[in-house]
């Protein structure tokens, strides 16, 4: 493999060595606490998620415990009240959206294969990559200190809709939602000069004779993506910084009692939070993009058009935030406009879906773990976006907002992102990132135990949500006319699916510190998958290539290739 | 400045990788500026009443300011042609007088708030002087970002190391005067 | 992305760029800035005139003039690739998109099942003399003069939360 790699830019390439290996070995700290390297930051990203994973799955066990048997002690945590089930909920939903879904698929995955899939030794930015990272970092601290504030953490829903997040008589937390906004604003922060750094290194750093068709369509997602949440945070985080004020400094740009407008906020925040959706997604779908085709041993079917689908869309979500506020009083000729759109922004992903199918029509599908996680992305995802096409409808949702129909809706979109899409890619590169193989039988164990489960906890509170359950309801006790046997039934059943879900997650963790340690060695590609990241050891390191940094020759899905004899891949490295 | 990697040092994109990597940061600035001066203009809009409160505003303040950020311009772009002929000193020097613009405009603008508050516009007097001292500090906030960054290049530039800097550091600034000439007749001029 | 050729590493060492610099001296930059300064200048003078329409276009208009004069000379964005002007240009677009969404509800007073009691006490209170505008205070308050500085306490929200966006959360 060795020849085929053209050494490249060789007078850098010495620098570069006298500087990154030459002589002295780099410290523990220097190395895994203050890294510059993108992998180990990209390791500090998906731990970090990880555990903010825990802390909000735990979350979702104590309140799904008190929603179905309420006035019991939930194991473990204790008797919820009322204000801690409202602040569980809210940091629920901004813990796994902002500190587990970006840093995971974003952060993460950006950082460790945007270099490699492209053929760089780093990020253009290593100093500013190691900044976005501790400012991640001093977020989470700070989300997670909110907690443990007088008053508690901010029980207003991850939307913090004004003025139950700006005034304290109203919140009861006066401590709580101001840290909650500076964490989320920090947060943002964070994430932008993350996104600077991976949109300039994979459109400047891209190895030589790689083009913009030979580009990995992952890295393409989490580029676009990263330019998705840049443009669309800004106005929110100009909001964040009204609403610290709002809540500090006696100002009212959210109170309409003094001239401000609560309405405001909202359009501030779907301005980013309705592009936050496809920010997630557009990496989840790209990760799928790569193992369906190495495991389907196919060409990825219509690459122009996954990528022009994912502009569409990228594009199409800055013009359909107003479907959150359908009852908020906005505009009823707005609503209208918003609901074309809404429903149009389904055409686009589901050409992305019916993209991926052709792709696997026809091929030679391996069931291996990670193949399982992408498959079963696919069906589940193509669950949330069919029914968001109902919520999407303004006279609809009139009926459908703030049920559980919404909730199971908005879960079985997130939850194949954030979850199953994180999962297809962590099974998929580990073996690159540890240099070992996962245990296939205990990875296809609890993909089963992972996916059963979610979908038994959601597909009832789809039923439920129908009938008309609310969900921001404490305690369905109260409210004996409107909850029958069957609903508390289908709560209960809910609830234990979560309890299971979570418990088939300590299987994943055994598996991959069990494989970590003692797993079967990997070699450079256990795959025979095309990419650049291949031809790297595992697990590269630092500066990747240090016999030198390949050179592109085609594009990355070339598998099954007729021209191509005695094998089924073609890596994007080997010239002729 | 020890290892740059490999990466830094490509550019496919057929710009050098810290100037592509400064108007990536001004698309993500122009959003900010463009959430909390859209919701003001929308407010402006709609509030006949707001242009009273306008009138309060002192317009040569603004002006003089204005002129101030658009001097410090002038010596950021000349620093730049000094470090594209390779002469570090002057480039150095200039940026130290650019910082200084932004240093007297904060003063200016301190000046103007001391005033202005102690007459009763306070930050809360109601929601024109809300937005009024939000954008005016989101904006502050940035020229004193831009204020530290430039001494620290100054301070490279001076030794004829990292020339390229100046220009970076300098599209910024012109990025935050720009945002300023936007800001004077929003608050100051239009009544 | 650009259609530059790819592979191509531009020299880092030089201080020239990759698209070069037209060949201006520092005087090009000098006359730019009295151009700016002149600007500058009519637009202080335009709201002197007293015309609405003289004071919008002397303010904004030359304030687009000037946006664009640093932009291409001090910036020098008509010497980066074209993808630069269109991202730019994109955050504009997306920025009016946003204006235009939130616009129709943020400038009404009254809409769907809500009102704004603060906008509304001050217009009454604008076209019925009371307040001067002149008058910053507490002049939007809207519910008399006794709220003070009103830093959040006052009864002011106690009133008019019943009737204001709350109301349509149901």
């Amino acid at each position: 493999m060795a020849e085929s790699i053209r050494v490249d830019h060789a007078a850098h390439h010495d620098d570069h060595h006298g500087a990154h290996h030459g002589g002295h070995e780099m410290s523990f700290t220097e190395k895994y606490v203050f890294p510059l390297d993108h992998k180990m930051i990209a390791m500090q990203y998906m731990f970090t998620g990880m555990f903010m994973a825990l802390i909000g799955g735990f979350f979702a066990y104590a309140f799904r415990w008190q929603i179905a048997f309420p006035g019991t002690e939930a194991p473990l945590w204790g008797q919820v009240s009322p204000a801690e089930y409202n602040s569980l909920v809210t940091n629920h939903g901004s813990i796994m959206i902002f500190w587990v879904a970006m840093p995971v698929l974003i952060a993460a995955f950006g950082n460790y294969l945007i270099p490699l899939m492209i053929g760089a030794d780093d990020m253009v930015f290593p100093k500013i990559n190691r900044l976005s990272y501790q400012i991640f970092l001093i977020s989470a601290i700070v989300i997670l200190s909110s907690f443990f504030v007088e008053g508690g953490a901010f029980g207003g829903a991850w939307t913090a809709y004004p003025p139950l997040s700006t005034k304290a008589e109203y919140s009861l937390t006066p401590l709580g939602s101001t840290l909650w906004i500076t964490a989320v604003a920090l947060e943002f922060v964070a994430f932008l000069l993350g996104g600077i750094n991976f949109i300039t290194t994979a459109m400047n750093s891209r190895a030589p004779g790689m083009k913009m068709w030979d580009i990995p369509m992952v890295v393409w997602m989490i580029v676009i993506a990263s330019i998705l949440f840049m443009l669309s945070v800004g106005p929110l985080l100009a909001g964040g910084i009204m609403m610290i004020f709002d809540q500090n400094l006696g100002t009212a740009f959210f109170n309409p009692d003094k001239g401000g407008d609560p309405i405001l906020w909202q359009h501030l925040f779907w301005f980013f939070g309705h592009p936050e959706v496809y920010v997630v997604l557009l990496p989840a779908v790209g990760i799928v993009a790569e193992i369906i085709t190495v495991f389907g041993r196919k060409k990825l079917f219509g690459y122009k058009t996954v990528l022009y689908t994912a502009i569409g869309t990228g594009v199409l979500s800055f013009t359909v935030w107003a479907h959150h506020q359908f009852i908020a009083g906005i505009d009823p000729r707005m609503a209208n406009v918003f609901t074309v759109t809404t429903l149009l922004i389904s055409v686009p992903i589901a050409e992305m879906m019916f993209v991926y199918i052709a792709t696997l029509y026809g091929g030679s599908i391996t069931l291996s773990t990670p193949m399982l996680w992408a498959l079963s992305f696919i069906f589940e995802f193509l669950i949330g976006g069919i029914t968001g096409i109902f919520l999407g409808a303004s006279g609809n949702d009139i009926f459908m907002h703030d049920t559980y129909f919404v909730l199971a809706h908005f879960h079985y979109t997130f939850y194949p992102i954030a979850i199953i899409g994180t999962y297809a890619g962590f099974t998929y590169w580990f073996p690159k990132m540890f240099g070992r193989m996962m245990n296939e039988k205990l990875g296809k164990l609890h993909f089963w135990l992972t996916i059963i489960p979610f979908n038994t906890i959601f597909l009832p509170l789809f039923v439920l949500g129908a009938a008309g359950h609310h969900r921001r309801i404490f305690d369905y006790r109260n409210f004996p006319e409107l909850s029958h046997p069957w609903m508390w039934d289908l709560q209960a059943l809910a609830t234990y699916s979560l309890i299971v879900m979570l418990l088939a997650q300590i299987i994943f963790f055994y598996n991959v510190i069990t494989s970590w340690i003692s797993g079967p060695k990997a070699p450079k590609n256990p795959w025979n998958a095309n990419t650049f990241e291949w031809t790297a050891t595992s697990p590269p390191p630092h500066g990747n290539w240090p016999e030198g940094l390949p050179t592109c020759y085609r594009g990355p899905y070339e598998y099954s290739h007729p021209d191509r004899k005695g094998s089924d891949f073609w890596p994007q490295n080997e010239p002729g | 400045m020890s290892s740059r990697p490999i990466a830094t040092t490509r550019s496919a994109a057929g710009m050098p990788t810290p100037r592509l990597a400064v108007w990536w940061l001004i698309a993500s600035e122009i959003v900010i500026f463009g959430g909390v001066l859209g919701s003001y203009i929308m407010h402006r809009l709609a509030h006949g009443i707001w242009a009273d409160y306008a009138a309060n505003t002192n317009p040569w303040i603004g002006a003089f300011n204005t002129f101030v950020l658009l001097s410090s311009s002038l010596s950021a772009v000349l620093a730049h042609q000094a470090a594209e002929r390779g002469d570090g000193k002057r480039a150095a020097n200039l940026l130290y007088l650019t910082t200084l613009g932004g240093v007297v405009f904060l003063c200016v603008k301190a000046f103007e708030w001391t005033t202005e508050i102690s007459h009763g516009m306070t930050i809360s007097a109601n929601t024109f002087w809300s937005f009024y001292y939000t954008a005016a500090g989101i904006h502050a906030a940035h020229v004193i970002a831009g204020g530290i960054i430039m001494l620290f290049v100054a301070q490279t530039a001076k030794r004829n190391e990292e020339l390229h800097r100046v220009e970076i550091i300098g599209i910024y600034w012109h990025f935050v005067d720009l945002v300023w000439i936007f800001l004077f007749p929003l608050l100051y001029i239009a009544k | 992305m650009s259609a530059n050729q790819h592979g191509q590493h531009a020299g880092h060492s030089t201080g020239s760029h990759a698209g070069g610099h037209a060949a201006h001296g520092d005087s090009h930059y000098v006359k730019i800035y009295f151009i700016l300064l002149a600007l500058l200048t009519v637009s202080i003078v335009g709201p002197m005139i007293g015309i609405k329409v003289v004071t919008l276009i002397t303010a904004f208009g030359i304030a687009v003039v000037k946006a664009y004069l640093v932009a291409r000379n001090f910036m020098h964005i008509n010497l980066t690739p074209r993808y630069v002007i269109y991202a730019v240009t994109t955050t504009l677009v997306f920025m009016f998109l946003f204006f235009a969404g939130a616009a129709p509800d943020v400038m009404k007073s009254h809409g769907t099942n809500w009102e704004k009691p603060g906008w509304i006490a001050a217009e009454k209170a604008y076209a019925a003399g009371d307040i001067v505008g002149a008058s910053f205070g507490a002049a939007i308050q809207g519910h008399g003069a006794e709220h003070g500085e009103g830093h959040g306490e006052g009864h002011g929200e106690a009133e008019g939360h019943g009737d204001g966006h709350e109301a349509a959360g149901h």
